[in-house]
């Protein structure tokens, strides 16, 4: 056996290498750091505030004018000076719930399968697939919507559903293929990722003895799911859905590109609409009065208070699934 | 040149949660003194408590009279005490992203040291006090902390303690995470560093502690039960609790 | 004959619950298809639209009058370079700074009320911030600006940083820090020079992927940096920038300009890819080896 190395002490000198420093310097850089580090966290506050305060100072006017009943009046003139912003409500929740209709199901049935089904291998580039797909912005998703979804809508899948289902009301009137079903089809594209993601990791969560305990009662795989992970991981589930709600009622640019901007109420999801946040797009900077200018900061307001509810909703749901969640996931 | 430390009446809470109830001891300096008992008997927080590094966890308080030297810890900062007690962690902890010799050169680096040459002859001192220096003496810069062996980690960050000069040396358990050759090589060196540092090490190993300590503490549920010389405790106790330990009737 | 400790009856499962189950697998398959299929449109679409009118005219050129062919998106490539160095001077200090004060300090009430708030402002939509911000800047300068847009963009980075900047350096094991206040440095050189610097790989990623999403906002510039024709080196002064130029191209009638939004979009994605890849490959094969 080789000797073990031989330790050697070379005799210290008796001043010291590290100076000492007193208490106060050392404890001033403390305390220094931490005003700075504290300053930034509260920055974070100051800053969602200012937002509102914002948006509240400059909707004054619209407020003062019209009240409450600016939620509920259709009329958008702003030539006369008359604003009702309903048809943008209206548009912004069917959009949205277009959207949601289609991309739930998708969401949580790919989620499903690439937490509970896919093979090893497989499960890497599809998630990474879905990270790219949430990193698209938004006003590509809306060059390809205009050039290339809408064109496919109008030649094929709106004739289609026109022929076969419009008896329900839906899917009458002319197919321009720009409309609140483009949009709700982009939109969709756009939240799966979000959805599908918060779905996985809220079905993660779900510790492997719960799926043990059900498949060990003879279950098939779909029922070990149905029962073991899904049951469980429903309030996260569901959070995922609002969040994905919050982010298609605040989108702008895809949904301006195809909902066809035009200030009307229809029951046919051919026809042409607008959305609160496709109106502030494409109005802000043509507002002429200050009356105008103000209804469409107020239109700001009520989307940032919406907003606001919907995400600290779906926050509070996610959080009690899994106490926390990493910023990445929340594309 | 290691000093001797006295404590009188240290009692340490988590909390609300008394851990250690009024510890009264005095190590004499340059030498090994070797602080054992069962899990959750208060050794670790003990030896985490002289250099203060028991108050890093929150709500964790301490209170009593410790004194190294001629000075008082609780009347310093703590940044100071910790810069002239050293201490090596149960496992091995070096810096990832830095080199061997910016491992060892870090407590000199981060106190504001900044002459060159000062410094490579510090750390060639340090890694030899560690006995590292020829296994690792051409890779200095090039390899990270994080690529050595376990046993070779462990030297490192035992000179990378004693690169600051301190005069106590706390070992929580040094070679508890290490394979037994590696242990026997950790062992020597404690033997050659007694010479000149006051070293302090928890240790589980009972025949660990008969082999590196001249004094050896008995702790048990937050109380010392008996002090002594290593072979006084292990060979005839006073108090009938360290004899059921040392006989492994528990713990 | 018996054994007399009864009989295990075996039940084979049913026909139906087995065909339910093989069914719910080919749709969950389906679905995860149907997902992908826009992602592999999209990107096909861009590649082969865009890439014919990608060229060295394009990038260092400015947009020509209506109806004349050529010219570029170089002014908006620039402007966007403005624009997004001045999100990153008011987003990352204070993305960064949050993060540490979430994980060193934060594991209290007010720390998780900041968290809270951090992935509140997260969910705010884009254009919100951009009427704030015009409101806050635009306003009291009485003009567009490329400082305008980078306070907008600044913000809309914050919480990722911050999220991304805690959950990196709570992965630096305590252990580490122990060392380090075992060696007598203080708390604030700890965190700088030993815990963020263990972290930097993750949180410097994190900050490319705050960056990345940033760089393709729209919303938040309409009314702050507004867009510009021409050159603009002035942070004063309405400033173009490449997504602005892409939507304002591709909803007007001009065929040229439609290829050019193509083209300019395909730039954009080309960035944001990149920076998505290497957060993937940075945070996956982990930012250090554990000891």
């Amino acid at each position: 056996m080789p000797e073990a190395p031989r330790a050697t002490v070379i005799s210290q000198s008796s001043k010291r290498v590290v100076p000492a420093r007193s208490a106060f310097a050392s404890r001033f850089a403390d305390g220094g750091f931490r005003l700075v580090i504290g300053l930034s966290a509260v920055s974070v506050l100051a800053i969602v505030v200012l937002i509102g305060w914002q948006l509240i100072a400059h909707s004054d006017l619209s407020l003062k004018q019209f009240g409450l009943k600016f939620f509920f009046s259709s009329n958008w003139d702003p030539v006369a000076g008359d604003f009702g912003a309903l048809p943008f409500v209206f548009g912004t929740l069917v959009s949205s719930i277009l959207a949601l209709v289609i991309a739930v199901p998708l969401s949580v049935a790919a989620a499903v399968f690439i937490t509970e089904m896919c093979p090893g291998w497989l499960r890497t580039p599809l998630s990474f697939l879905m990270e790219l797909l949430a990193a698209i912005p938004s006003v590509i998703y809306g060059l390809w919507a205009i050039f290339i979804l809408a064109p496919l809508l109008r030649k094929f899948v709106e004739p289609f559903l026109g022929k076969y289902f419009g008896w329900t009301g839906l899917f009458t009137g002319p197919a321009y293929g720009i409309g609140m079903l483009a949009a709700g089809i982009i939109l969709a594209i756009m939240i799966v990722p979000i959805v599908s993601s918060i779905t996985r990791e809220v079905m993660t969560a779900v510790p492997q003895q719960q799926r043990e305990a059900v498949l060990a009662l003879g279950a098939t795989r779909w029922e070990m799911i149905r029962t073991g992970v899904l049951r469980n991981a429903r309030t996260g589930i569901i959070g995922g859905v609002i969040l994905g709600l919050g982010r298609a009622l605040g989108e702008t640019m895809a949904v301006t590109m195809v909902i066809g901007n035009r200030p009307e109420i229809a029951k046919s999801l051919f026809a042409p609409g607008y959305t609160m946040a496709s109106v502030i797009a494409n109005e802000f900077s043509e507002a002429t009065d200050n009356l105008y200018l103000s209804a469409i900061i107020e239109i700001g307001l009520a989307l940032f208070i919406v907003t606001l509810i919907v995400n600290i909703i779906a926050q509070a749901l996610v959080w009690a699934s899994t106490r926390g969640m990493p910023a990445r996931a929340q594309a | 040149m290691g000093v001797g430390i006295n404590v009188r009446d240290l009692k340490a809470w988590f909390g609300a949660s008394e851990a250690l109830h009024g510890i009264n001891m005095a190590v004499g300096a340059n030498g090994v003194t070797a602080i054992i008992g069962p899990s959750g008997c208060g050794k670790s927080t003990f030896v985490r408590c002289l250099n203060r590094m028991h108050e890093t966890i929150p709500g964790a308080t301490m209170k009593g009279e410790v004194t190294v030297g001629d000075v008082s810890i609780l009347e310093q900062s703590a940044v100071d005490v910790r810069r002239r007690i050293g201490m090596v962690f149960q496992k091995p902890n070096p810096f990832p992203t830095m080199s061997i010799y910016d491992n060892v050169a870090a407590g000199l680096r981060l106190n504001g040291v900044r002459n060159r040459s000062k410094m490579d002859e510090i750390v060639e001192r340090s890694l030899r006090q560690s006995a590292l220096w020829e296994e690792v003496k051409d890779t200095l810069k090039k390899k990270s902390g994080a690529s050595l062996s376990g046993g070779q980690q462990q030297r490192l960050c035992i000179a990378r303690a004693l690169a600051v000069e301190p005069e106590v040396l706390l070992m929580d358990e040094p070679a508890s995470a290490l394979d037994p050759i590696s242990t026997g090589k950790i062992e020597e060196l404690i033997d050659e560093l007694k010479k000149d540092y006051t070293i302090v090490i928890v240790t589980h190993n009972m025949q660990q502690a008969a082999r590196v300590a001249g004094y050896t503490g008995f702790f048990l549920m937050g109380n010392l039960i008996e002090f002594d010389k290593t072979e006084k405790i292990f060979t005839n106790p006073s108090d009938k609790r360290t004899e059921d330990y040392i006989t492994g009737r528990f713990g | 004959m018996s054994n007399g400790a009864g009989t295990l009856r075996v039940q084979r499962i049913s026909w139906s619950r087995r065909a339910i189950d093989n069914l719910v697998t080919t749709s969950a398959l389906g679905a995860s298809i149907l997902v992908i299929v826009p992602l592999v449109a999209i990107f096909g679409y861009l590649l082969m639209k865009g890439i014919g009118s990608i060229n060295w005219a394009f990038i260092t050129q400015t947009p020509k009058p209506v109806g004349e062919p050529g010219g570029g998106m170089g002014n908006a490539i620039v402007g966007s370079a403005i624009i997004l160095g001045l999100a990153s001077l008011v987003g990352i200090p204070l993305g960064i700074g949050s993060g540490i004060y979430l994980a060193e300090f934060g594991r209290n009430k007010f720390g998780n009320l900041v968290r809270f708030t951090c992935d509140v402002l997260n969910g705010v939509p884009s254009i919100v911030v951009g009427i704030a911000v015009y409101g806050l800047v635009v306003i009291t300068q009485k003009h567009f600006s490329a400082l305008a847009g980078g306070v907008a963009l600044g913000i809309m980075m914050i919480p990722t940083i911050a999220r991304s900047t805690e959950e990196m350096l709570l992965m630096v094991p305590r252990t580490i820090r122990e060392a380090a206040w075992g060696l007598g440095v203080p708390q604030w050189r700890t965190t700088l020079a030993v815990t963020l610097k263990t972290a930097s790989a993750g949180v410097i990623t994190g900050t490319m992927l705050a960056f990345a999403r940033a760089a393709g906002e729209t919303a938040p510039l309409l009314f702050t940096a507004f867009g510009n024709q021409f050159w603009n080196l002035n942070v004063n002064q309405p400033t173009a920038a490449l997504p602005l130029q892409v939507f304002v191209y591709a909803i007007s009638p001009f065929d040229e300009w439609h290829r050019q939004a193509w083209a300019g979009a395909l730039v954009l994605i080309i960035l944001i890819v990149v920076a998505v890849t290497a957060v993937r490959v940075v945070t996956s094969r982990g930012m250090y080896r554990a000891s």
